[in-house]
Order: structure tokens, then C-alpha cells, then sequence
């Protein structure tokens, strides 16, 4: 076991821990905070080995799980210039979940902090296996607390929202779960690199058929949980019910499984597959990108339109993914940051508007920004974030896809383009109604940011801007990671057998 | 000549758990005849669950004989060893579930527990009965104490019918056997498993004859494990029982049976596989899908919990489907899994239901998450586990009959299964939304807390799931050795 193991266990024993905790105290809030924290700086470790070269894995646990004859699974993670962001993302996010969850979670806390620590755990595993069996496991084991969470602290029809999230996306894991299977019975592993490198030498090789039908398991699963039109309809229920800190969770970081998955897997598991229906999924990308802005342009509940934002967003990631660019995975990986800490930001907000209000339908809402002049200015920055203003993050990720686009066919990035317009209607438009304006029934309790809840807020707009001023610090190892991708994407797609197979992996920098 | 047939010394080994059982089964009816009639009966649980304890112990003794008893009747091998020793944890599982269920009920008797010792003899001779005469005879020792079982409770309306049901359907299904029997033994010239085979294998014999002979084993087999189109008499069954008395009819007799099922499909009709595998696939498919969308409409836990003892039986098909060594092992270490988790579920069912169970609707498990929360925990950990989300038992026993099924290409039926355990996430999340979603209700409010056996029972599944999620390497070690002697 190496820092990435502590990394990935120190959120499962903090479950532990705070599973024993006494039920009526502060201990559980202390306890889970002291845990996600201790992860976030033990995850801070793994960005100099892995940043190094971010083509290549480091911090890399391989030991055997079982070994059942005819069935060897081996616990096999690791860490590149793509998956390194997203372990950061999540340690970084986590915190800030345990630390508004104090105030926002009224009821049985212990048990909301041990599902927060279980969810950090599942999300981990998701981002660093690199053995697809391992992967499916931490899928799963990151969709239960989640659904507890939401179906347990939710509000209204929490119960079938819950429901819905959980079938959806079973449904989705079953399909990649028969894939992985399938894999397994023709190629005899379920180790990714493995896998990697026998299609490199020759030693294994796919046939288009069969291909397509592993491509096609595998992007039910990552196509429910992004969502992509039209497998999207159990997520504006979902975050609209679920309390907000599991909303935070579930927009800033739970929405990039699926999209990593796709650009981990698909592209190079089952590239011929991802090549024959790029086209197609783009088109889908496209709808979703128009239809999630036109649906947010007229909602009237906040949470509802970030809701329809996200699902806009994310069709921009899937859109660059599935360009087969440079540009475009670039700015995938870049907007899946961006996208989390911008996303989050706005949900952390929202939820404080909630707490404040007790509602969020915009025209309960109405020159908040006479009230609470530094919750409305934490509001604008996140939300012109989000609408990718230059200088902040969300325009970089942007840039490079609709550059990727471009690339791979003008009109893509002209329709993809419309989304971007409608995204600064649909956010400005909301923040005017709801922060402008006449000032509605003037209550005692609305008060603006105290200095606890401007804590999370501070680190995260810091972010913001240093992810769009200064590219430099995390796109060298993105970009190195996913030319190593797309490479291993175009050689299999072509069937070209390297002649001297580069190793996918580095010796274990311990 | 006659000598052949006199028992060695080390034949008696070879029996010895069935010896103990039934010793010691016979041992707590006299006990209870002498004991004075205002005396409390608690106390022959627990030489119940001693006897358990020992004839454990005699399994892994005779597992260290291996070898056949009683001039090729019974053989003990790995396969059946494993099979004795998992109806053997699901009979001390079901009596710690029944001492305080039978205490709530003031119907603690000593029969009741030596009904379960006879049953789990009977489950043990089928586990390694090596001839069809001894699968009959196992059979029906394991059915008979199980329809006195099932309508134990005789004041209980529904216990009557549960046990009327099972009974006159039980008994048609073992007249199919019996017939399927004696058309081997005309066919063939034989009850040993080994020696139909081999004469099948010769070729010389009409196959559409021994088509239908193993054609009317399959419907005496398949009734016992509830497959469809026999599966009508289960959810009434199950229902109606005493919820100890379901937990242990779905989880040991059905793992027996189906023990037996494998064994003879596996051993005796090996050399016409092809003929007989599209009829395990269809039964596989449909039960799979009748047991899941039947469960669906449900609002009885038990019930519901009965219809998915019917799709957890098409899992455990879709294994024999594959007719292979994975397949075999797969199934044996699914039906481990499925034991544990369904024990534990109905465990924690009998715990809510209060007396003369009242409370068995799905709505009555509303808020245990507040009132209970660690009785809340554990039934999840068994719902997660029957959904099959990963770290459970459930989740590997699916994921090795699926792998088994794919080696064997039956790509369809993998994909058809594995869009089934999503739609019986639907009916099972009901329990989960009632525990942790909903505010408690009646059932909830009045509960007392769990007796100390029902609680290690609850304790011992859970874990047992658990072990089998997360290190499931040993078992399944042990289920692929054994299966390898399938050749």
C-alpha cells in the first residue's frame, strides 16, 4: 500500500469510525471533517508522481483480490494526468460537503457524515481503478450512500426520486457489467493496462462486432450517469429532491464518472465501437447541450434550472470526448473541473438561499442582492463561471471544445455554440429575477454570508480564477495524458499492431 | 456375494452427520415425553443447535474419508460436503431464528426442532446421494418434516393452507420423480448415478425414451426449486408459513434440491446435454422474469420475498444452463450467498411481524431506520445483497453465474438476466424507501427490542454476506475444486 491507498482507505475508515461515534454530539461532524481533510492533503502527495509524466501511471497499487481458478481479479489502481484532477476535485470537494452538511443536515447527522465518507470511498475507487472489475465495484459501491442520501434527507417526493436514480442507473451498470463479462470471456482479464498492452502488441484484437456491442454496454452505464439526452430524465428530479449538500456532491463530482468513464474506456477499450457511433453521439451531445439550456431558460425553481445547466454542460464534455481531438479531450478533462467547481459553487449558494428562504422558486425570491450584497457577488462570480466568462474556468474547458469541435466538423461547434449563448440567457436572466428588483417580504432571518459560510466559497472562487488565468499549472499532464489516449484510440481503431509496444506503466514511485 | 452388502466400519463414518441428527432428533422427542408439561421448551433448541454444531463437526470428519458408503449409495466428495455443511448452517441459523420467534407464538415444542433435524437428514443424504433410490429416499424424508413445518403453527389459518399446498403439491411433483426413475431403471438397468451414465453413454438406448425419462426428473426437481411453470405453490407457501419456517424452506431444501438436480443432470444425463440445455435455458428465462415482475405487484414482504426466491432460482438455472465446471461452481456459491441474505431478510421480517404476524406488509418496516437503526443496517446489507450491488455476497454469486453463462455463450441470456436483477431493484428498494424514508408506523412504534438469538442470527448472515463480498476467494476455491470432479 502506497499514499494511494491511504488516499482511497482513509475515507472508508472514517466511515468506521464515525459509524461508532456517539449519535448525539458534535463528534461525528468533527470526526468526518478531520477525515475528509486528512485525505485531501494525503491526495495532495500524488500530484508531483503523477503530474511528472501524465502519460504514465503512478502511485500504483496492484495486489490480488481473489484467486479463484479461471477468475483472477487484481486490485489494481493508479493515477495519471487525467485522473489526478479528478481525485483532487473529489478530496477537495469533500470537505467543503462535511463542513455545509453541519448547517444544512438537521437530522441524524452521524449517519449523513458515514454515507458522505462512504460516497468519498466509492468516488475514489471510480476514479483511480485501472482493473475494470475493480471499477464496477466502486461504481456501485458510490451509488448506495448516494441514494440513501437523497431518499432519506430529501424533500417532497424524495422517496421516488431516490427510486428513480437508483433503477436508472442499475439499469445503466447492468448493461456495462454484461460488457466487462463479455470482455472477460474473450479476452481472459479484467486488468485495464493488461488489456492495453495486449491490444498494443497484437495479442488480442477485437473485432468491430464485437466492438460495438462492448461499446454499447459500457455507454449505457456512463450515458445514464452524465446524463445524455434522452437517458437524462431522473436527474432534474433527483437534484431538485436531494438535500443540498448531496446535490452539491451529486453536480460537482458524481456527474464526471460517467463522463470519465467514456473517455477512459470507450475511447480506448472498444475505439472502433466509439468511432462508428461518434457521429451519433455527438448529435446527442448537441441535443442535449440546446434542449437542457431551453428547458433551464423556463424553469421557475433555481435548483431546477442549475439542474438543466449541468445536463447542458455536460453535453459539451461528451461532444469534445467524442471528437477524437486533441482540443477536445483537453478541454473535456479541463471542463470536468471546471464544470466542478463551478457547478458546485452555485449549488452551495443555492443551497444557502434555500436555508435562508426555506424555498426556491425564483419568484419567492426578488432584490436579494439589497439584503445580502456578498451572497449575491459570491453568486455572480460563480455564475459567470459558469457561463464561461474569460478569466475564469469554465471558458478555457469551452474554448478547447468547441476548438475540438471545429476541428472535427464545423457545424458540431456551431450548433454546440447556441448553448453557450442560451447559457448566459437562461443565468442572467435568473440572477435578475431573483437578486434585482423589488425586495419581497423582508424577513429577519435573511441575512447575508456569515464568515463560516463564506469558507468554502473562498477556496472555490480562487479556483475558479486560477483555472482560467493560469492554464499552465494543470494542462501540460492533461494534455500528455490524453494524447497517450487518443493515440492508443486511433492505433486500435486502425488495427495497427505497434511494433514495439511503450509500456503503459512506471515502476511503483514509492 | 451377500458380504458385499455388509457396511464397513468407515461407511458408518461417511453417515456420520445424518446418524447424529437423526440420534439426536429422536433424543429431544423423548426428552421432551419425559420432561414435566409446564416446563420450558427452550432448552431443546439448543440441543437442536448442538446437534447442528456436531453433525458440523462429523461432516468435516467424513470429508477427510472421502469416498462412497454403503455399496455405492451415498458418496462423500467435496461437492457433497459442501452441500451437508451449507444445510447444515442454514438449520442453526433457522433454530436461532425460532427460539424466541417460537417463544413470542407460545408454541415452543421439542418436535418442532426435531422436525428440523429430520429435514436437514433428509437435505444431507440428498447432498450426497449417488443413486436415484437414495435421492428419493432423501427427498422424501427432507419434504415430509418440511410440510409439517409449514403448517406447524395449527391454529393458523394461513399455516393450514401453506401446508396443504405445499403437501399435495409436493407429492405430485414426487410421483414425476418416481416415475422418472423407474424409466431410467428401464432404460438403463440401473439407480446409480455413475452407471446410467454410463449406458447412456453407449448410445445403444432410444433417446427420445431417456429424453423423457430426465424430461419427468426435471419436473419433480424443478417443483422442489420452484422454476417455472412449476413454481404456483411458492409465494402461497412462504406466505403462509411461520417466518422461520420460510426462511429455512427457501433457503436448505432448496439448496439440497438443487444440489441433487446438478448432480443428476450433470452426472447421469451429461452425455445428452445438448438436448436438455434449451430446456434449462427456457425454464432459466422465464422464472427469471415471471419470479421478478410477479414480485413487483407485491405489498406482503414475505410473499414478495417468495417471488424472489422464484428469480433467485432462475439465476441459479442460468448456471446449469451453462452446463460446465464454472457453471456448477458459480451455482454453489450463489446458492451459499442466496441462503445467508434470504435468512437474514426473513430473520428481520419475523422480528417485525409481532405476534400471529400482523405486521408483514411492506409499509410496516416504515422508520426501523429511527427506531432500530442497526436492525435497519443489517436488512439492508441482505436487500443490497439480493439486488446484488458489489461487496455482497449476492453481488459475486450473480457475477460467477453470469461469467459461467458468457464462457458457455449464451450471450442472451446474460443480457436478459442482468436487465432482470435491475428490475428486481425496483421491488427491493421498496424496503430500503420504507426503513430509511418513511416515518415509523405501528409496527415500528410497539417494537420490542430482538431476542439475543435472533440477534446473532441477524449478525452471523450479515457478516457471512459480507465475507462473501468482500473476500469471496475461499469459498469460491473450495465450489471450483469441487465442481472440477464434473467431468
Amino acid at each position: 500500500m502506497n499514499l494511494l491507498g491511504l488516499v482511497l482507505f482513509l475515507p472508508l475508515i472514517g466511515f468506521f469510525v464515525v459509524l461508532f461515534a456517539p449519535r448525539e454530539s458534535k463528534a461525528p461532524y468533527y470526526l468526518a471533517l478531520l477525515a475528509t481533510v486528512a485525505t485531501f492533503l494525503a491526495s495532495l502527495g500524488l500530484v508531483a508522481p503523477a503530474t511528472a509524466n501524465g502519460a504514465q501511471f503512478s502511485s500504483v497499487i496492484n495486489t490480488l483480490w481473489t484467486n479463484a481458478p479461471g477468475m483472477q481479479i487484481h486490485f489494481h489502481l493508479g493515477v495519471d494526468g487525467i485522473n489526478i484532477w479528478l481525485v483532487l476535485l473529489t478530496t477537495f470537494l469533500l470537505p467543503i460537503g462535511v463542513w455545509i452538511s453541519d448547517s444544512m443536515i438537521r437530522e441524524r447527522q452521524k449517519t449523513f457524515f458515514a454515507l458522505l465518507l462512504l460516497f468519498e470511498f466509492g468516488l475514489l475507487g471510480v476514479f483511480t481503478a485501472l482493473d475494470l472489475f475493480v471499477f464496477y465495484v466502486f461504481w456501485e459501491v458510490a451509488l448506495v450512500p448516494m441514494y440513501i442520501m437523497v431518499g432519506s434527507w430529501g424533500k417532497g417526493l424524495r422517496g421516488p426520486a431516490a427510486v428513480k436514480f437508483f433503477v436508472y442507473t442499475m439499469f445503466g451498470s447492468v448493461l456495462m457489467l454484461a460488457s466487462i463479462l463479455y470482455l472477460h470471456s474473450i479476452t481472459g482479464t479484467f486488468d485495464y493496462v493488461e488489456l492495453m498492452n495486449s491490444l498494443n502488441t497484437g495479442a488480442v484484437t477485437l473485432l468491430p462486432s464485437q466492438q460495438l456491442l462492448l461499446f454499447l454496454g459500457f455507454f449505457a452505464a456512463f450515458a445514464v450517469k452524465v446524463p445524455i439526452f434522452p437517458l437524462h430524465t431522473w436527474l432534474p428530479n433527483t437534484y431538485t429532491q436531494a438535500p443540498a449538500p448531496a446535490t452539491f456532491l451529486l453536480a460537482a463530482v458524481m456527474s464526471k464518472m460517467g463522463a470519465y468513464g467514456l473517455l477512459r474506456f470507450c475511447l480506448t477499450l472498444t475505439s472502433s465501437g466509439a468511432h462508428t457511433c461518434a457521429a451519433w453521439v455527438n448529435v446527442l451531445a448537441i441535443i442535449g447541450i440546446i434542449y437542457g439550456a431551453l428547458l433551464a431558460l423556463v424553469q421557475t425553481n433555481i435548483k431546477r434550472l442549475i439542474a438543466y445547466s449541468s445536463i447542458s454542460h455536460l453535453g459539451f464534455i461528451v461532444l469534445g470526448i467524442f471528437t477524437f481531438r486533441q482540443q477536445g479531450a483537453d478541454g473535456a478533462v479541463y471542463q470536468m473541473l471546471a464544470h466542478g467547481i463551478s457547478t458546485g459553487a452555485l449549488f452551495v449558494l443555492a443551497g444557502y438561499l434555500e436555508q435562508r428562504r426555506g424555498s426556491l422558486e425564483i419568484s419567492d425570491f426578488g432584490g436579494v442582492a439589497n439584503i445580502a450584497p456578498g451572497l449575491s457577488t459570491a453568486f455572480m462570480i460563480a455564475l459567470l463561471a459558469s457561463i464561461g466568462l474569460p478569466t475564469l474556468c469554465n471558458f478555457v474547458g469551452e474554448f478547447l471544445l468547441l476548438q475540438g469541435a471545429a476541428l472535427a466538423k464545423f457545424s458540431w461547434a456551431a450548433w454546440a455554440a447556441i448553448g453557450v449563448v442560451l447559457s448566459a440567457a437562461y443565468m442572467l436572466w435568473m440572477y435578475q429575477r431573483t437578486f434585482f428588483g423589488k425586495v419581497t417580504e423582508h424577513s429577519p432571518r435573511f441575512t447575508d454570508l456569515s464568515l463560516r459560510d463564506w469558507a468554502p466559497l473562498l477556496p472555490m472562487i480562487a479556483l475558479m480564477v486560477w483555472l482560467g488565468v493560469y492554464t499552465q499549472s494543470f494542462m501540460p499532464p492533461i494534455s500528455s495524458a490524453t494524447s497517450r489516449l487518443l493515440e492508443q484510440t486511433n492505433m486500435n481503431n486502425q488495427y495497427q499492431v505497434l511494433a514495439k509496444p511503450a509500456p503503459m506503466e512506471v515502476a511503483d514511485v514509492r | 456375494m451377500f458380504a458385499n452388502f455388509m457396511p464397513e466400519s468407515v461407511d458408518y463414518l461417511r453417515f456420520l452427520p445424518e446418524i447424529l441428527l437423526s440420534v439426536f432428533g429422536i433424543v429431544i422427542m423423548l426428552l421432551e415425553a419425559l420432561m414435566p408439561a409446564r416446563a420450558k421448551r427452550t432448552s431443546l433448541g439448543g440441543v437442536a443447535f448442538v446437534a447442528i454444531v456436531l453433525a458440523f463437526l462429523g461432516n468435516m470428519w467424513a470429508a477427510s474419508h472421502p469416498g462412497p458408503a454403503f455399496s455405492n449409495m451415498i458418496a462423500v466428495d467435496s461437492y457433497g460436503t459442501f452441500f451437508r455443511g451449507l444445510v447444515l448452517v442454514v438449520g442453526a441459523l433457522c433454530i436461532l431464528n425460532s427460539l424466541g420467534y417460537m417463544e413470542r407464538e407460545k408454541a415452543q415444542s421439542g418436535e418442532y426442532y426435531a422436525l428440523i433435524l429430520f429435514s436437514i437428514v433428509g437435505q444431507c443424504v440428498l447432498a450426497t446421494a449417488a443413486d436415484l433410490l437414495m435421492v428419493f429416499i432423501g427427498l422424501e424424508i427432507s419434504s415430509i418434516a418440511t410440510y409439517i413445518l409449514a403448517g406447524y403453527l395449527r391454529d393458523d389459518r394461513r399455516n393450514n393452507e401453506s401446508a396443504l399446498k405445499y403437501f399435495l403439491l409436493g407429492s405430485f411433483a414426487t410421483a414425476f420423480l418416481l416415475y422418472g426413475i423407474a424409466w431410467i431403471y428401464g432404460l438403463t438397468g440401473s439407480t446409480n448415478l455413475e452407471q446410467i451414465r454410463s449406458a447412456l453413454d453407449q448410445g445403444s438406448r432410444s433417446t427420445l425414451l431417456a429424453g423423457l425419462a430426465a424430461a419427468f426428473l426435471f419436473v419433480g426437481f424443478a417443483f422442489k426449486v420452484s422454476v417455472v411453470p412449476f413454481q404456483i405453490w411458492a409465494p402461497d407457501v412462504y406466505q403462509g408459513a411461520a417466518s422461520p419456517v420460510s426462511a429455512f424452506m427457501s433457503a436448505g431444501p432448496k439448496a439440497a434440491a438443487f444440489a441433487v438436480f446438478f448432480r443428476v443432470f450433470m452426472v447421469s444425463f451429461r452425455p445428452m446435454n445438448a438436448r436438455w440445455v434449451w430446456l434449462v435455458w427456457g425454464c432459466a428465462l422465464l422464472t427469471m422474469i415471471i419470479g421478478n415482475f410477479a414480485a413487483l405487484l407485491q405489498t406482503n414482504v414475505k410473499r414478495m420475498l417468495g417471488y424472489s426466491s422464484i428469480a433467485h432460482a432462475g439465476y441459479v438455472l442460468v448456471a446449469l444452463a451453462a452446463s460446465s465446471q464454472i457453471g456448477i461452481a458459480a451455482a454453489m456459491f450463489y446458492l451459499a450467498a442466496y441462503a445467508l441474505m434470504n435468512i437474514g431478510a426473513f430473520a428481520v421480517v419475523s422480528h417485525i411481524a409481532a405476534r400471529n404476524e400482523r405486521f408483514v406488509r411492506i409499509e410496516d418496516l416504515a422508520g426501523l431506520g429511527r427506531r432500530e437503526p442497526v436492525t435497519a443496517a443489517l436488512l439492508a446489507i441482505f436487500v443490497f445483497s439480493l439486488i446484488g450491488v458489489p461487496l455482497t455476497g449476492g453481488f459475486f454469486g450473480k457475477f460467477y453465474v453470469f461469467q459461467a453463462a458468457l464462457n458457455s455463450h449464451l450471450v442472451w441470456l446474460t443480457v436478459i438476466g442482468l436487465i432482470n436483477s435491475a428490475i428486481a431493484a425496483y421491488y427491493y428498494l421498496k424496503i430500503i424507501v420504507a426503513i430509511y424514508m418513511k416515518d415509523p408506523g405501528e409496527a415500528v412504534e410497539q417494537l420490542p427490542p430482538p431476542a439475543i438469538s435472533l440477534r446473532i442470527a441477524i449478525w452471523a448472515s450479515a457478516l457471512g454476506v459480507l465475507i462473501l463480498g468482500v473476500f469471496p476467494g475461499t469459498l469460491l476455491s473450495i465450489a471450483t475444486s469441487s465442481a472440477a470432479m464434473f467431468r
